[in-house]
């Protein structure tokens, strides 16, 4: 390396957000992930976002092919991936047109100068003859442009590989600056690469070379003057790991099974963005976990029921559409009282709408959607890793209260990261599955019949002595004989229910997350708009307002306390992802004058929305 | 077969598959000789009774779970084969019976079915077909003939029927078989087949609605007309049917062909193999096809039988094969995953 005196400027910062992005097929995830892994490793707290289009591959260059990865880090607490960026990568013209907006005034642009030569220019349907690194429109801005192209290019010169895989490498030469840029080492992408391509090695030698010539290019160059730190956070002590959202669902899967003893099925149809949840777990086949790709949704569902008939923690897995065409047996699982996991990882409808963008308006589906009285209990989780302990949680109420349970994450936190202080396995609760094997002396078999909490016995086939049939048609109490008795139908959609409402005896009443019971105001939330509430409101719990922000976990049924709990508030304010769904439950379960605050672009609301709408109705 | 040597444990009888329970379908129903002829077969299967389980879906036909005293789970329309799915996935050591009819298999559950066959689990599907929607009182079925006239038909149906045992083919099943109520032997040894076949067996069964479509089937099993209508197929034998045995049927390079065995050498007579699939995709056509303008005889018995590894049988052999090359991840270990770090 050649010595060259630079005049460097260290700067320590509390928190920085990075947004990474360009087209589809410059590897920004990856990238973005790389960048998130190192800063976790190095003890920053985060939270990530990525940003994609759904279709795999858009027309290079253009608007509608642009794949954002952002990621916020820093040495405090980091509860959301940021509002705006104060770094944004930009590899062509169409990513800066299109995130631009969200870079905070006076941030640092990136941009690697050949995504912004004519051709580029145009696909991203600039006005002709501007260009944005050029025409100062960008003055407000810090802009470094660099030719990662050329720079890749001559980096590999003689390396032996052909165009198509030098150009692959210019998202290392990125992350190899950005390193830089935050004083961060290559080791952990160093070995990364290694491993990944292990059976190309001139392929792995050829990014690791890249990635060092980024960093070179910030440390030996004028161009960057500035070199930030931020340290690592006062996070609480214990072993890490990071970890998306559909990764903690499906380990909390994983880890139920296990507790509960049981062989785990998973019967699930790929959609966007669910699968992952599949994917991870298919990995694991030693585990007597078995993965069943069905045909359609309704054969997911359809083969979990089977599963979970004969024994099996049974699951299913699917967003918005692939819920609607499951809903039918959904109605079944409640009538046979089978206990059954579905996973709803919500995105943007109705319809196909935004497949690959988040939105939580699949929650009054949860509660209703389906023919008939048919109650189960719903449970949303709230971050990444708080997909862990509420997908474990929704096993143990299925398996022990012989219910299906809808299990509500979104396409947010589902691909969103944070680090995870994983719990050790001694440390999860038991799961009791309710297995009848034999008859006590002189009973007779009534699979119907139950306990104290209104819940039946689970009877596998292959059970012998205990035969007998279920189906979907209504049953006689007890003995589960089909009946068409009015009196006994009421009676079994009471029991129904019942079963389903006496579990809020055993959850956790509400309390506020943070801020002080009857506050002025109560910020209700429910799902992955978490993050940015608290940011909120611990915000101005700092700036010194009475406000305070309790968090749902669970939907149906709700906290035994929680209307009386609300009612000690001034207002009561519910920001949803949706049009107002929560706020329809609360207002009519606890007569309450709720204000909702709704958001449905497919986006998340950031910490700013927020705070605005608390000040709003805090100075009416 | 692994379960014969389990008969000594215990005797059933097939009383002791008919639960204590009023059987309700119409009287005079094919349903119940479809019964009859399973519970006389199950006692001889060598299966123990907790070991058999049924799964249907919606329809006259399913209501059959509720006349068995076995383990049985009466399900939502057209999705039995989806459960039965499940239910053979996670517990491989259960006898798997599923029961459709023709709207139920091939109209609202037709995806469920093609998959089914295709992955072959060791499930065994008997489809009671009638050509009719009789629990919702009489509309045409995608088994019903063009031109028939019903309540959602007053003109007369403009749709082509299913041939199940060639749809069935299409899908890749490794047993396909065609019995009738009216024949209560041929079911019998159809029923015991289908058991023994490792693989989706499907069987499907002619059966009468009298309300509905009364008579639908009689003319392959009248004493008069049974003989020129019906072909009765055995392995190994040669495919001959008519009023005195005396037609034979051969193939004309691709296109079979019907011949007088007392006139003609019959060195040529087709010799069923129910392996042969080609042969067997031509023989389910003997339906509404014609080959050359000649009307064919419709055929009963075992038309394919081949088994190829099941999908039950491939997941627990993958399962132990994994298990065996990289162990059980302990769970300490998927919680924590490859890159940990700790903070003091």
């Amino acid at each position: 390396m050649e010595a060259v005196e630079k005049k460097l400027q260290v700067k320590q910062v509390d928190k920085v957000v990075v947004r990474f992005t360009g087209d589809s097929g410059d590897g920004m995830q990856l990238t973005g992930m790389q960048f998130t892994d190192t800063a976790a490793l190095l003890g920053n707290d985060l939270s990530t976002f990525p940003d994609y289009p759904s279709e795999i591959r858009a027309p290079q260059g253009t608007v509608a092919g642009v794949s954002g990865f952002q990621v916020h880090f820093g040495s405090t607490e980091i509860y959301t991936p940021g509002d705006q960026y104060d770094v944004l990568v930009a590899m062509n013209a169409a990513a800066l047109k299109v995130d631009l907006p969200r870079l905070k005034r006076g941030g640092i642009i990136i941009a690697n100068t050949q995504g912004f030569d004519a051709k580029n220019l145009l696909l991203a349907k600039y006005p002709e003859g501007a260009n944005p690194l050029e025409n100062g429109s960008l003055d407000n801005y810090i802009v470094h442009k660099v030719d990662v192209t050329r720079l890749t290019k001559e980096c590999l010169v003689g390396s032996g590989l052909g165009t198509k895989e030098i150009d692959r490498s210019k998202n290392m030469f990125v992350l190899g600056l950005l390193f830089w840029m935050f004083d961060k080492q290559l080791a952990y992408t160093v070995n990364f690469i290694r491993e990944k391509f292990a059976k190309k090695p001139e392929i792995a030698d050829a990014n690791i070379k890249v990635l060092q010539a980024g960093w070179n290019y910030g440390e030996n160059t004028e161009i960057f003057p500035t070199q930030f730190k931020v340290a690592p956070a006062k996070l609480p002590p214990g072993t890490y790991r990071n970890i998306t959202g559909n990764q903690a669902t499906a380990i909390g899967l994983v880890a139920a099974a296990e507790k509960a003893a049981l062989p785990l099925f998973i019967g699930s149809y790929p959609i966007t963005p669910a699968t992952d949840i599949l994917q991870e777990l298919s990995k694991y086949k030693a585990n007597d976990i078995k993965t069943f790709q069905a045909e359609d949704e309704i054969a997911g569902i359809c083969s979990a029921i089977g599963a979970s008939y004969v024994g099996d923690l049974a699951v299913t897995t699917t967003s918005g559409p692939g819920m609607s065409l499951k809903t039918e047996a959904l109605g079944l699982a409640t009538m046979l009282e089978l206990p059954l996991v579905v996973v709803n990882v919500q995105r943007g409808g109705p319809s196909t709408g935004l497949p690959t963008k988040t939105e939580q308006a699949d929650l009054l589906q949860a509660m209703y959607g389906r023919h008939g009285e048919a109650p189960l209990p719903v449970l949303a989780a709230h971050s990444p890793s708080d997909c862990f302990d509420t997908i474990f949680e929704a096993c143990k109420l299925a398996v022990e209260h012989m219910t299906p349970v809808i299990f509500l994450s979104d396409g947010y936190i589902a691909n969103g990261s944070e680090p995870w202080r994983f719990p050790a396995v001694e440390d999860l609760a038991d799961i009791t599955p309710r297995f009848l094997e034999k008859l006590p002396e002189g009973e007779k078999l009534l699979p119907y019949k139950r306990d104290e909490l209104f819940v039946r016995s689970w009877i596998k086939p292959g059970t012998s002595g205990l035969e007998h049939r279920i189906g979907g048609l209504e049953k006689q109490a007890d003995t589960g004989n089909v009946s068409y008795d009015p009196l006994n139908h009421e009676k079994m959609v009471r029991l129904r229910a019942t079963k389903v409402k006496k579990i809020e005896d055993l959850i956790p009443l509400a309390l506020p997350d943070s801020g002080r019971e009857g506050a002025r105001l109560v910020v209700l939330g429910w799902g992955s708009t978490y993050g940015a509430i608290k940011t909120a409101v611990k915000e101005l719990l700092q700036e010194g307002f009475d406000v305070a922000h309790v968090h749902l976990r669970h939907i149906n049924p709700f906290p035994k306390n929680l209307g009386e709990l609300l009612h000690n508030f001034n207002h009561v304010l519910i920001p949803e992802m949706n049009s107002g769904q929560l706020l329809q439950l609360i207002r009519a379960k606890f007569l309450l004058p709720a204000t909702g605050y709704s958001k449905v672009q497919g986006l998340p609301f950031t910490t700013i929305e927020l705070k605005e709408k608390i000040l709003e109705l805090l100075n009416a | 077969m692994e379960t014969l040597t389990q008969t000594n444990d215990f005797k059933l009888s097939p009383k002791d598959f008919a639960p204590d329970m009023d059987v309700k379908w119409c009287p005079g129903c094919g349903d119940y000789s479809i019964l009859k002829q399973v519970q006389t077969v199950f006692p001889e299967l060598g299966v123990p009774k907790e070991n058999f389980v049924f799964i249907s879906g919606i329809g006259c036909s399913s209501r059959f779970t509720y006349y068995m005293d076995t383990y049985g789970m009466h399900s939502i329309h057209g999705r039995a084969a989806a459960i039965a799915s499940g239910v053979k996935a996670a517990n491989p050591d259960l006898s798997v019976w599923i029961i459709s009819g023709d709207g139920d298999a091939l109209s609202i559950g037709g995806n469920h079915f093609i998959h089914l066959m295709r992955k072959n689990f060791d499930v065994n599907y008997l489809l009671f077909n009638n050509q009719i929607y009789s629990l919702t009182k009489g509309q045409y079925s995608p088994t019903s003939e063009k031109g028939k006239i019903t309540k959602t038909s007053p003109y007369g149906s403009i749709e082509e029927p299913f041939n199940p045992a060639e749809l069935a083919l299409g899908a890749k099943a490794s047993f396909v078989a065609r019995t009738q109520d009216r024949d209560p032997k041929q079911m019998q040894t159809v029923l015991k087949r289908a058991h023994q076949h490792k693989g989706t067996s499907f069987v499907e069964v002619y059966q009468n609605c009298p309300v509905f479509n009364d008579g639908a089937f009689f003319a392959f099993s009248d004493k008069e007309t049974k003989k020129e209508e019906a072909l009765f197929l055995e392995h190994g034998k040669p495919l001959i049917f008519g009023e005195h045995n005396q037609k034979g049927i051969r193939l004309n390079g691709l296109v079979p062909e019907i011949f007088d065995v007392n006139d003609e050498c019959h060195n040529d007579l087709w010799v069923h193999d129910e392996k042969d699939k080609t042969k067997a995709n031509l023989i389910a056509r003997f339906f509404d096809t014609t080959f050359a303008g000649v009307h064919f005889p419709r055929p009963f018995g075992v038309i394919y039988a081949d088994e190829r590894p099941t999908y039950d049988e491939s997941l627990t052999d993958l399962s132990k094969k994994v298990a065996y090359r990289a162990g059980k991840t302990p769970l300490g270990k998927i919680l924590s995953g490859d890159k940990t770090w700790t903070i003091l």
